[in-house]
């Protein structure tokens, strides 16, 4: 069975209005995704992960141009999509969920209308039939009252509610894939957990497929099958999310593993990754993490590494990549 | 970095930009052309613009039926050439409209320096009365100013004054509360330099650049204004030639089809404010992007 | 909320109480006031008796609170010309004024918001860069010469329009049209940059993502948001628009509080003039005041702020 989508070579770049400056916001980037698993793709603001996400869903901002690749969504190609067939496929087979719900929302209109037109506009459902879904789908995200908040402004709801609003709309024309761009980040910690399980619960009922985008690799750990990780617009390492956790290979990965602190830990300082994330504009030559490598040589400064695998889909672009459990010492 | 390097940074890179692509060519040469017109009126003006002959009243201009080559753009209804007038009305324009954008400009940046700078009750009393004169148009404002102390050159320039410092006083106001918090300025309060020294030497040339942009910018509303104020009788009073006035005048044989007295000033009062807000709107753009909001 | 409303009232009363001072102040200290305050061809005597009736050797505090008491009094003065009070007169000819503030309003909002709107969805593109023209010109050219060049057009030369007075629909077309032209281009230049501010929000990219319509995300999310500073401002600009309208009212002889400050210029009627220019402020402060509380009820954010 061919996967659901297969991303391969994408690159976006982004020019300056004067067409000088060409930055590589995503460069070279390829992955597989099933229909109802979950992928997972971490890196820090600034790798090129939400311009990845609004690659897929072809939103990207006038400055922003696709340069290469290719997006194949349900075995078709996405990136040579007339328009107005991608705008069919947005909202309604691919879905995308935004990280700051009550920016999402617009202000002016209910909450049951922010729904009910997403319904209205794919599959032409009538006005009081698309209300009545609506309420189903506050009810299918478990806020309470559903038929009352339905007639709600986004400023009367709380933040998790507001998130969990943004969740119906885009689980509301039940799509195959759903994106979501740091649905968390903006929800209070204890809010966080109900909201992962409601996205969890989901995605089994409905054998929806999600990409979670986040920097956060406790939640990567929770909800995800695979992961992906993102380093200054280039994918260096991607594969099951045991192995990534258990065998990280990238120096990049080993780090971000190695600094989230643990429970009966005896090591008394947080350790953490030495140096800034390089300016997507003015990226190192050769593997853009080297500046920052504690295993560097020579090669990472000359040449970019390739994707080599590693094991069975797991990959790395690394050229000291090595198998190495966690916790082995620094050479 | 003390405030006199940085000021002097900041005009070389006035300068520096205005070698940059974009330059508004037309405006500034259609604003010059008006400068050495207005300088050189005596010279370039064929006759007396205040004195006019009556035998020869409402000559259209010289391509029109009636016309003649001695009066290129014709005569107004006391029979002076309108040519002459539109000259030396470019001269009265220019000398109001600097004089009155340098007065506003002069007192709007010491006042918005003292009230951004001093805070406390200074800042509360100049600013309530910036927004009490704000809200008050402006032609309203200096209509009555004008009724009040009577209509001459000098005193428009005055009202004028008087009427757009405000919209200086606020903006220089908003720069020197961000400036107050710089590094250089701190080191200056530190070493002990009296507060006037500080606004004069550190805090003064750094508004200099907005000061320059808001002029070019009131350069166009002034202008229009005066034009207003002559045109109902309270600016630059007869029989010196204003374009204001000569709109005036020209209602006078609106009636009659006498097109030339209505249509040529209003052009070269539009000419000189399109090319004033032209100039002032690069300019604002290319020295200070913050003020992109004005 | 409620102490918002207040603090908004001391501010307008603040700014009500400073504006007639300044007006006070400007008569009093400028030169012989009373030379202002007599008719016109006055004798020495006339002055004289002046100066004792008004009190004006009186301490300036004294003469500002009978100042300020006949103003709440409503006693404005009356006119040199007309004899009557000026207060009677001022109301009399407020209506007209205002019918055409609301006339030019009208067409610079149907001029305005459409042309701003399709500047900013077709940004940088050819209707932006007419947009752009159209907004120069608005501030370029001068109201009155507009309303000249118009006459000169309809009325002298197409003889479709009547040149001045007050009678008919016709007659205020013209003079609409001059007044709500610098006005249209201020619009227009809000309304484009509110939209587009508007149209690089969150929530009209989530609509995008949703895969709504482009013309519905336009006209349904982008548009009422956008429109909110944009009415705002118009309601403050018709108050604006009745002050500045002296010009044009004067080119076409148009009956309004405008050109009864000219009339009081002309006949150096000056109670006349007085008490239109503090009218004129007074009731900018009160729309403004009413703007603030109206903007308050509607952005539920705005009422925490300062």
């Amino acid at each position: 069975m061919s996967p659901l989508l297969e991303v391969s070579g994408l690159c976006t770049q982004y020019v300056s209005a004067r067409g000088t400056r060409v930055t590589r916001a995503v460069d070279d980037v390829s992955f597989t995704l099933e229909a109802g698993r979950t992928l997972g793709i971490v890196g820090e603001s600034g790798s090129g992960k939400t311009t990845l996400a609004l690659t897929l869903m072809r939103l990207l901002p006038p400055a922003a141009r696709i340069a290469g690749g290719s997006v194949r969504f349900g075995g078709e190609e996405l990136l040579t999509k007339p328009e107005r067939e991608m705008r069919a496929i947005r909202g309604k087979r691919l879905a995308m969920i935004l990280q700051d719900p009550m920016a999402s929302l617009n202000p002016l209109f209910t909450v049951g209308d922010q729904i009910a037109e997403t319904l209205r506009a794919h599959e032409s459902t009538p006005r009081r039939a698309a209300w009545k879904r609506a309420g189903e789908l506050l009810a299918a995200v478990n806020i309470a009252a559903p038929l009352r908040r339905v007639g709600e402004y986004p400023h009367q709801l709380s933040g998790g509610m507001r998130q969990r609003v943004v969740g119906a709309i885009g689980i509301s024309c039940g799509p195959q894939l759903l994106i979501a761009d740091e649905p968390t980040t903006s929800l209070d910690v204890t809010i966080q957990a109900q909201y992962l399980k409601l996205l969890g619960d989901i995605q089994r009922e409905r054998g929806l497929a999600m990409i979670f985008i986040t920097h956060n690799l406790g939640i990567v750990a929770r909800m995800c099958d695979q992961v992906a990780v993102m380093y200054a617009g280039r994918l260096v390492e991607a594969g099951p999310v045991r192995s990534i956790f258990n065998e990280p290979a990238h120096p990049y990965t080993r780090a971000l593993i190695e600094s989230i602190p643990k429970f009966g830990d005896a090591t008394e300082r947080l350790t953490a990754i030495e140096g800034q994330p390089p300016d997507p504009a003015a990226l190192p030559p050769g593997c853009a993490f080297h500046p920052r490598c504690p295993y560097v040589i020579d090669r990472c400064r000359a040449e970019a590494p390739p994707e080599s695998q590693l094991a069975r889909q797991h990959h790395a672009r690394c050229w000291v990549a090595a198998p190495a459990t966690v916790g082995a010492a620094r050479g | 970095m003390n405030g006199s390097r940085a000021a002097s940074l900041t005009v070389a890179w006035r300068f520096s930009a205005l070698r940059v692509e974009g330059f508004p060519w037309i405006p500034t040469i259609i604003l010059s052309t008006i400068a050495l017109v207005a300088i050189f009126a005596n010279v370039l003006a064929p006759y007396n613009p205040e004195v006019g002959v009556l035998g020869d009243r409402f000559r259209p201009p010289a391509w029109q039926a009636g016309g003649s080559e001695a009066h290129l753009l014709g005569t107004d209804h006391v029979g002076r050439d309108v040519l002459s007038r539109l000259i030396f009305g470019a001269r009265v324009s220019m000398v109001v409209g600097f004089t009155a954008v340098i007065v506003a400009g002069i007192l709007g940046t010491v006042l918005g320096i003292l009230s951004g700078y001093l805070g406390g009750w200074v800042d509360q009393v100049i600013m309530r009365v910036t927004d009490t004169w704000l809200a008050l148009p402006a032609l309203t404002f200096a209509i009555f100013l004008a009724a009040v102390v009577g209509p001459s050159e000098m005193n428009i320039v005055i009202i004028l004054g008087a009427v757009y410092w405000t919209r200086y006083a606020r903006v220089i106001r908003g720069e020197v509360l961000s400036l107050r918090e710089r590094d250089f300025v701190r080191l200056a309060i530190v070493a002990g330099c009296s507060k006037k020294t500080i606004m004069r030497r550190h805090i003064l040339p750094n508004v200099l650049n907005s000061a320059i942009v808001l002029g070019t910018l009131m350069l166009g509303v002034v202008i229009v204004t005066e034009a207003a104020l002559s045109f109902l009788g309270v600016g630059v009073p007869p029989p010196k030639p204003a374009w204001g006035l000569m709109l005036a005048d020209g209602k006078k044989g609106l009636m009659a089809g006498y097109w030339w007295l209505t249509v040529l000033p209003g052009l070269c009062i539009m000419l000189m404010v399109l090319s004033a807000n032209l100039l002032g709107d690069w300019l604002r753009v290319k020295l200070d992007p913050q003020l992109r909001q004005l | 909320m409620k102490r918002f409303i207040v603090k908004r009232l001391a501010y307008a009363l603040v700014s009500l109480f400073l504006l007639s001072l300044t007006i006070f102040l400007f008569v009093r200290l400028t030169g012989d006031p009373a030379v202002l305050l007599v008719e016109p061809g006055a004798s020495k005597d006339d002055l004289a008796a002046i100066h004792a009736q008004l009190g004006l050797d009186r301490p300036l505090w004294v003469q500002y609170g009978q100042f300020m008491s006949s103003l709440l009094r409503g006693d404005l003065g009356n006119s040199f010309y007309y004899r009557t009070p000026v207060l009677d007169l001022y109301l009399s000819r407020l209506p007209y004024s205002l019918l055409l503030a609301a006339a030019a309003m009208v067409f610079s909002l149907l001029v305005g918001i459409p042309s701003g709107i399709l500047a900013a969805v077709r940004v940088n593109r050819w209707w932006d860069s007419v947009g752009k023209l159209f907004a120069l010109l608005g501030l370029s050219l001068p109201s009155f010469w507009v309303g000249l060049v118009m006459i000169l057009f309809f009325s002298v030369y197409l003889g479709w329009l009547p040149s001045s007075g007050s009678g008919s629909a016709l007659h205020v077309i013209m003079p609409a049209f001059a007044l709500g032209w610098y006005f249209a281009a201020a619009h227009m230049r809000l309304t484009r940059s509110s939209m587009l501010e508007v149209l690089g929000s969150e929530y009209v990219k989530l609509a995008r993502l949703k895969g709504l319509p482009e013309a519905l995300v336009i006209a349904k999310h982008a548009f009422k948001n956008a429109l909110i500073p944009v009415l705002t401002l118009a309601g403050i600009n018709l108050v604006i628009m009745v002050n500045v309208a002296v010009v044009v009212e004067t080119v076409f002889a148009w009956p309004g509080v405008g050109r009864l400050l000219y009339e009081g210029i002309a006949f150096r009627d000056f109670p006349v003039v007085q008490a239109t220019v503090l009218m004129g402020g007074a009731m900018i402060v009160v729309v403004n005041f009413f703007v603030d509380i109206l903007y308050a009820v509607i952005d539920p954010r705005i009422r925490y702020e300062r």
